[in-house]
Parts: structure tokens; C-alpha cells; sequence
């Protein structure tokens, strides 16, 4: 099982950062979803993995799983979700104002950039 | 317990609903709370810092749940310190913002204001590594509204790049949350700094990997080149009042470097042995560069501001990877010089603005107000550049008397010095351009489709840049204190035993059985 969850969190990141290294908005927010993803559940597998125990304590229970990780995930979803929101958002309105979804500066603007990096 | 020590987070989060809520059709209704809010903090905050002057490390238990259970915040000198100076920054930014009008362009900007304050209140008065990642939300999330505050299509662009490389930033900072945890099985900071010290020499490979993840997260915030290309755009496009207020927003990561850099993982430690001196060091030392010859490149005048951020980053940068209590002592008092400087050339670049067609570095018919705004300029310049008699000078003198022990003194005074030359001639030509060149232009024929700045703009810019006059003349006490902040910070035993040592609910002697559970896994 932590074979199958270390590979799934591998790829999942290996897909998001492929993604968000692209050019245009929409894959770049797909590609930070995916991150999202990864990063919820290798939160959740950092408080080790453990199949059908209570995070509660209870009666005649003598293995317990750390309920800690999940209340950082449910944090960490929310804010991803509403973060991923807000970027829709943005990039919906740069995109409809300007007609280019491209996720660098425009050409007009890209002499400035480029002295950044000068 | 007291209650004053969470007000600062409280305050802001309590008024911006309200102002939203109740209201949202009136301007004035909205200044007035909202000047009257800073004000508050601005009490709240001199208090503070008044309470823990003497060495005194102020508690707050959530819920009067017991430290590694609970969520604490811990005010010590260092923390009341930067709440003072956000307070007082937020208060200059906010005349402006109504001097100029900048809050009457857009919805909602004394709310999101109020929410950002609250998210930087929070960064710096949290005592919990996972807490201290929501604040950074909050103050992301509000950050986000005021980037884009009046709309456009440029500026909505460099929002999207500014989020967009904001939530990378928060995925690795969970990732790197999530290592300590796994490695550790806490996220309070004075219980993490006891759990790193106990782990063996031979388990230290996820410690390490999470330790430089959460550097690297920090560096993305404080802007150390490389991971500085989010700022030039994102700060040059926003509104010239929230470009002001992001100055403190770099220092959000700096703060957060000395805090988790000193407790968590002191320089002496073997598991981060090599990270400030290799990687840090020389990250600093090519910001100061950058961003000194950005300052000569740069075309527009907003961008020159931005690099003189990121150049000044860097020096607080240089000063803190010493590691030293005279390095750190230098970076606190470099730390306020810079978000002052920041913010009020920032506030200068808007003043011309207001008077110009563009913001490009050529010769333009003079701008009104040409005299008084040139004056300005030169203030911040010359407190920016590092010249004397203003306080970047003695900043500098500062970080470079502390870095006179360290083994690459040679490199650190060679690169800040030649780069200060650079971006001295850098502030000169723009200066020049701008405000001499203008007078040999035919003046407009028809200044009036171009507004004189108000009176309160120029209040809120001089009065930032008094305090930088006043922080040059009481140099020698400011530093003092900031020797005594970097004194408490090198000797963390008092906050770790205040944070796990005090009463409060589930506080069973002294955290045995909880350490005894915890260690099971490792």
C-alpha cells in the first residue's frame, strides 16, 4: 500500500509540474490542481498510513491513526479550492481583456522582462 | 492571560467584515473605520512592544488549550516589533490610498486592506509552523484583491502570474509542512525545535529535505533571486498603495527565515550544516546584484522601484545568512529601513504618475507639483541607494561590520559596495530623466487634463520618510534594541519553556506521555 500511494503522489506531482511549465492558463491551473492534489494526500500519508483504525479514542481499540494529518488536509483543500477559484477568476478576466492566455508577458511588455533577468 | 496579544489579528478580521457588511455603498463610512482601525493597532502594537522591551515573552493559548495541543501565539521582541512597523506602515499607505483616491477606484478595498493586515499580524504573532501557513493564505487571499484593486487588463495579468506563482509557493510550503510532520509529529515551533535537536545523525535525510523545502518557501516570499520573478511585474502593475503595503510583505519571509532559521534550526546544528553559508549566502549576495543593475536597466520607473526591493532583500538577506547575533542585529535594522524606503518610493513613482502620460524613463514635460515631488524622490533615493546622512547608509555600515568576521567578508564587501555604485548612478539617471531633463521640455499646453496631487498624498509620503530621517537619527537606540532582539533570538530557551512549560487544558506534567506516543513511529 505505501508503494501504491508513493507512486500515485509521485505522479500526480510529476504530471502537475510538467503542467505548470506550460505556456497557457489553462493548463497551468490544471497543472496546480494536480499539485493540490499530490500535496493532500502526501499530507495525509504523513501521519502514516493505517487501514480501518479510529482517529478517536474509544473502548477496546488498541491501534489509532494520527487524526492530526486530517484536520491539516481539510485545511490544506479549502484553501487550495479557493485558491484554485480565485485564479479562474483572474485568468478568465486577463484573458477576456486582452484576448491571449498566455501565462508570460506579453511582447510589448516583455523588454522589461527581459532586463529583469539581465 | 491577557488577551491583548491576539487584538492585533482580531482587530482587522472583525472591522473588514463589518465594513463590508455594513459599509459597502460609503466611502467615507469606510476610511474613517478603517484609519481609526490602523490607529488602534497602532496603540495595540506600541503596547506590546512596551510589554516584552524587558525580555518578557507574551502567550496566548487558543481556547486555553496547552502548547503542543493548542494553537499559541507567542509575542517576543522580535514579533511586536514587526507588528509595530506594519502598523505604522499601514497607516501611511492608508492616507495615501485616500489622499489619492486609490480606494474609490475599485470595490472593497478598505476590507481587503483590513484582511491583509490581519493575514501579516498573524504571520508575524504565530507560534505554530501550520498556522503560520494559513496567514499566509489570509494575507495571499486579500493580497490577490488588492493586486488587481481598479481592474485593467495589465494589471490583471501580472495578477494572474502573481497567483499563480503564489500557489506553487503554498504547495511546497505544504509539502514541506507535511515532511516535518511526518519526520517529527508536531508543527509547534518551540516543540519542533526540541524534536530536530533529538533526532540521530543517521536519520537526519527527511529533516534535511524538509528543512531546505521550507527555505526555499521562504525565499519565494522574501524574493532571493532566483525565485524573484514574480515581484518586478506583480509590485510594478499593482496600485501604488498596495505596492507600499507589499513592501512589508517580502519581510513576512525574512521574518519567517529568522525565526524558523534561528529556533528550529540553529546554525550549529549538523542537519542544516552548509545551508545559509553555501546556498543562502550566495543567493543574497547575486539578489544585491540584480537588483542594483536592474535599477540602472530599468526602463519605467515603477520597475526601478521594484528591483531597488529586491536588491534591498537581498542585503537583509546577506546580513541574515551570517548567522550571527551582529548579522541578525544588522538585518532588523536593515529590515525596517528597507519597508520604509520601499514603501515611500513606491508612493514617490505614483505622485509622478499622476502627472505624467507614462511611467517611461524619457525626457517628458515636467510634472506638477514637479518641485516637491523631485524633493521626495531624492529623500527615498538616497535613503534606497545607501547614502549617507540617511539610515541606508548606516544599514549598510551595519551589515558590513558584521559580515568584517565572516570568511566571505571579501566577497560580501565587494559585491555590496560595487552594486551600491551601480545603483547609485542607476537612481541618479532616473532622477535626472525625470525631474531635470523635464525642465528643458516645452510645458504641456493643456496641464489640466492631469490633477495635482492632494495635500494628504504628500503628508503620507513625507511622513513616511521622516521616520526614516528618524530612524537615521536614532540609528544608534534602534540598533541597540535590535541587538537585544537578536540576543533573545540566539537564546531561545525562555520562549521554548514559556510555550510548552505554561498550564492550560490536556497539560499533563510536562508532555511525557504525549512524546512517549509520538516517538513510537521513529
Amino acid at each position: 500500500m505505501e508503494f501504491l500511494v508513493a507512486s500515485a503522489i509521485g505522479i500526480l506531482t510529476a504530471g502537475g509540474i510538467y503542467l505548470t511549465l506550460r505556456l497557457r492558463t489553462f493548463p497551468v491551473i490544471m497543472g496546480i490542481s494536480l499539485l493540490t492534489y499530490a500535496v493532500n494526500v502526501f499530507i495525509f500519508a504523513s501521519g502514516r498510513l493505517t487501514v480501518g483504525a479510529p482517529p478517536i479514542l474509544s473502548d477496546g481499540v488498541t491501534t489509532y491513526t494520527d487524526p492530526l494529518p486530517q484536520a491539516l488536509v481539510l485545511t490544506a483543500i479549502v484553501i487550495s479550492f479557493g485558491m484554485t477559484a480565485v485564479v479562474v477568476m483572474i485568468g478568465l478576466g486577463a484573458f477576456l481583456g486582452s484576448d491571449d492566455d498566455h501565462v508570460d508577458d506579453q511582447p510589448e511588455t516583455s523588454d522589461s522582462k527581459a532586463e529583469g533577468q539581465s | 492571560m491577557t488577551h491583548w496579544l491576539i487584538a492585533p489579528i482580531v482587530l482587522p478580521a472583525l472591522l473588514a467584515p463589518f465594513i463590508v457588511l455594513a459599509a459597502r455603498y460609503h466611502i467615507g463610512i469606510q476610511r474613517s473605520f478603517s484609519v481609526a482601525g490602523v490607529l488602534a493597532l497602532i496603540a495595540i502594537a506600541l503596547g506590546l512592544v512596551f510589554q516584552v522591551s524587558d525580555g518578557t515573552i507574551l502567550l496566548y493559548q487558543l481556547s486555553d488549550w496547552a502548547a503542543p495541543f493548542g494553537i499559541v501565539l507567542v509575542g517576543d521582541r522580535l514579533s511586536t516589533m514587526m507588528v509595530l512597523l506594519t502598523a505604522v506602515l499601514a497607516l501611511f499607505v492608508l492616507l495615501y490610498a485616500i489622499g489619492s483616491g486609490w480606494d474609490n477606484r475599485g470595490r472593497h478595498f478598505h476590507a481587503l486592506f483590513q484582511f491583509q493586515l490581519m493575514g501579516i499580524m498573524g504571520a508575524f504573532l504565530t507560534g505554530d509552523l501550520f498556522n503560520l501557513f494559513v496567514f499566509f493564505e489570509v494575507l495571499l487571499i486579500a493580497s490577490y484583491g488588492l493586486m488587481i484593486h481598479g481592474g485593467g487588463t495589465p494589471r490583471l495579468r501580472a495578477g494572474v502570474q502573481y497567483v499563480l506563482f503564489n500557489l506553487i509557493g503554498s504547495t511546497l510550503f505544504l509539502f514541506a509542512l507535511a515532511s516535518i510532520y511526518a519526520e517529527t509529529g508536531t508543527l509547534n515551533m518551540a516543540d519542533l525545535a526540541n524534536r530536530v535537536a533529538m533526532i540521530g545523525a543517521a536519520d537526519t535525510v527527511g529533516i534535511r529535505v524538509a528543512a531546505v523545502l521550507l527555505l526555499l518557501v521562504f525565499a519565494i516570499k522574501a524574493a532571493v533571486v532566483p525565485l524573484h520573478f514574480w515581484l518586478p511585474s506583480s509590485y510594478a502593475e499593482a496600485p501604488a498603495p498596495v505596492a507600499a503595503l507589499f513592501a512589508i510583505m517580502t519581510k513576512v519571509g525574512a521574518y519567517a527565515i529568522i525565526r524558523v532559521y534561528t529556533m528550529i534550526f540553529p546554525p550549529d546544528l549538523s542537519v542544516t550544516a552548509g545551508l545559509h553559508d553555501v546556498w543562502l549566502m550566495p543567493a543574497a549576495l547575486i539578489s544585491v546584484a540584480v537588483g542594483m543593475v536592474g535599477i540602472l536597466a530599468a526602463k519605467k520607473l515603477d520597475r526601478l522601484v521594484a528591483f531597488a526591493v529586491i536588491g534591498s532583500m537581498g542585503m537583509v538577506m546577506v546580513s541574515i545568512s551570517l548567522f550571527t547575533p551582529e548579522g541578525i542585529a544588522a538585518a532588523l535594522y536593515y529590515i525596517i529601513h528597507s519597508t520604509l524606503a520601499g514603501a515611500a518610493l513606491f508612493l514617490v513613482v505614483d505622485l509622478v504618475r499622476t502627472g505624467r502620460a507614462n511611467l517611461d524613463l524619457t525626457s517628458q514635460p515636467p510634472v506638477l507639483g514637479n518641485a516637491l515631488t523631485a524633493g521626495l524622490f531624492f529623500v527615498g533615493a538616497i535613503a534606497m541607494a545607501g547614502l549617507p546622512p540617511l539610515s541606508g547608509f548606516f544599514g549598510k555600515l551595519l551589515v558590513l561590520n558584521a559580515s568584517y568576521e565572516s570568511g566571505l567578508m571579501v566577497w560580501i564587501w565587494a559585491i555590496v559596495l560595487g552594486s551600491s555604485l551601480i545603483g547609485i548612478v542607476g537612481f541618479v539617471r532616473a532622477g535626472s530623466i525625470v525631474f531635470w531633463k523635464a525642465q528643458g521640455e516645452t510645458p504641456l499646453e493643456d496641464p489640466s487634463e492631469f490633477e495635482r496631487p492632494t495635500v494628504l498624498s504628500y503628508v503620507a509620503v513625507g511622513g513616511l520618510l521622516s521616520l526614516l530621517i528618524a530612524l537615521s537619527v536614532f540609528a544608534g537606540q534602534v540598533h541597540g534594541y535590535a541587538t537585544t532582539m537578536a540576543a533573545q533570538l540566539f537564546a531561545p530557551q525562555p520562549y521554548m519553556s514559556k510555550v510548552l512549560d505554561t498550564a492550560g487544558k490536556l497539560s499533563t506534567p510536562a508532555s511525557d506521555d504525549h512524546s512517549s506516543t509520538q516517538e513510537e513511529g521513529h
